[in-house]
């Protein structure tokens, strides 16, 4: 499992410097880590978190926007009508919950669609893996500065050490 | 009371360079009609997330004092901003709301701003200053000293429901974008 510590200064190293987002408990670890940091400014819904993240770009800043899948449904009309249209790119840091349909039920319709969703309005993603991430974030930079919109990595439950593992 | 674009050019008198976000429908399209500056962002989606994207700006430019001109619609869909606005406190935001009680771009259909205050609803989340404003002069005299105090502050004006005739922004997105990142560079 990749320490929240290792993650984030891999973050941090491929030049993200502005952190949003809503929490998910998959999440918890790499906030706390952002929060110790002085690097996290929550917000209190997905499509308040992509905003702000446009805003930050426009001010010069490389932002990511953490959220749980959920939060894709929240904030997709933002995405698709500001960061999409306006070329203002960011990371998208998602949560998968409810993959391969192991969750609460809340979590099932999007954990089954979550890929589909995505290529329907044609954000490219990810999926993070341990052996991966180094290639995934030079990826993601790469695609950020090559397509100028937003960049999606799936996270699955145990990839990245949560708060109660 | 006063029409939406009048306010807007009174507002847009008082600024030089500071970074204006301005909600999408008809106040964008008067405001770029009125006075079109490299340092105006102009939504045309993304509805209720003027203050985020000006909150955006605020935080990552601390330096510059960052304008938001929204509408009671967006305000309402957007309302959470508030709080996160009032728990971050930036001392460089002032958020205006031109308030004509409806949803102007889509034909006048009524909002509930008649019956709920937005700037209450600004004060009671922290917002530092808020002011409601109806007269031209009251409104020019809040806004010029708002952009003097430290905020979060929020200008509420009262506004008819009156459009000026003005079209569609027709700069592309992503131009904008990159127009207005180098305007406040």
């Amino acid at each position: 499992m990749i320490d929240s510590d290792v993650f984030v200064q891999a973050l941090q190293d491929v030049g993200f410097d502005f952190f949003t987002g809503v929490p998910d408990s998959i999440l918890g670890g790499i906030i706390e880590t952002l929060m110790e940091r002085r690097l996290y400014t929550p917000a209190v819904r997905e499509g308040e978190a992509v905003a702000m993240a446009a805003g930050a770009y426009m001010a010069g800043k490389v932002p990511a926007v953490l959220m749980q899948n959920s939060g894709v449904g929240t904030s997709l009309n933002a995405i698709i009508s500001l960061n999409v249209i306006y070329k203002q790119p960011c990371l998208l840091l998602i949560s998968w919950r409810g993959f391969q349909g192991k969750d609460a039920p809340e979590h099932l319709v999007m954990g089954e669609n979550m890929t589909r969703v995505l290529e329907s309005v044609k954000i490219p993603y990810r999926v993070i893996s341990e052996q991966t991430l180094a290639d995934d974030l030079r990826w993601t930079a790469q695609t950020f500065m090559k397509e100028r919109i937003p960049v999606a990595l799936l996270l699955k439950k145990g990839i990245v050490k949560s708060l109660h593992p | 009371m006063q029409s939406r674009a009048r306010v807007i050019a009174a507002l847009l008198e008082q600024l030089t360079d500071q970074p204006v976000i301005i909600c999408n429908g008809f106040p964008s399209r008067e405001a770029h009609k009125i006075a079109d500056r490299p340092t105006h962002f102009y939504m045309i989606g993304s509805m209720g997330e003027a203050a985020a994207i000006g909150l955006g700006v605020a935080l990552s430019k601390p330096n510059k004092k960052v304008v938001v001109l929204d509408g009671d619609g967006n305000v309402l869909m957007g309302m959470g901003t508030l709080a996160t606005v009032a728990a971050l406190k930036p001392k460089n935001f002032v958020h205006v709301v031109l308030d004509n009680e409806v949803y102007g771009t889509t034909g006048n259909q009524p909002t509930v701003s008649n019956v709920v205050r937005l700037e209450q609803v600004a004060k009671a989340a922290g917002y530092v200053n808020v002011e409601r404003a109806i007269e031209r002069e009251d409104i020019v005299y809040e806004f010029k000293d708002m952009l003097k105090k430290d905020g979060p502050s929020m200008l509420l004006v009262k506004v008819t429901e009156q459009c000026e005739d003005a079209g569609r922004v027709l700069i592309e997105p992503a131009d904008m974008t990159q127009r207005f990142k180098k305007a406040i560079e």
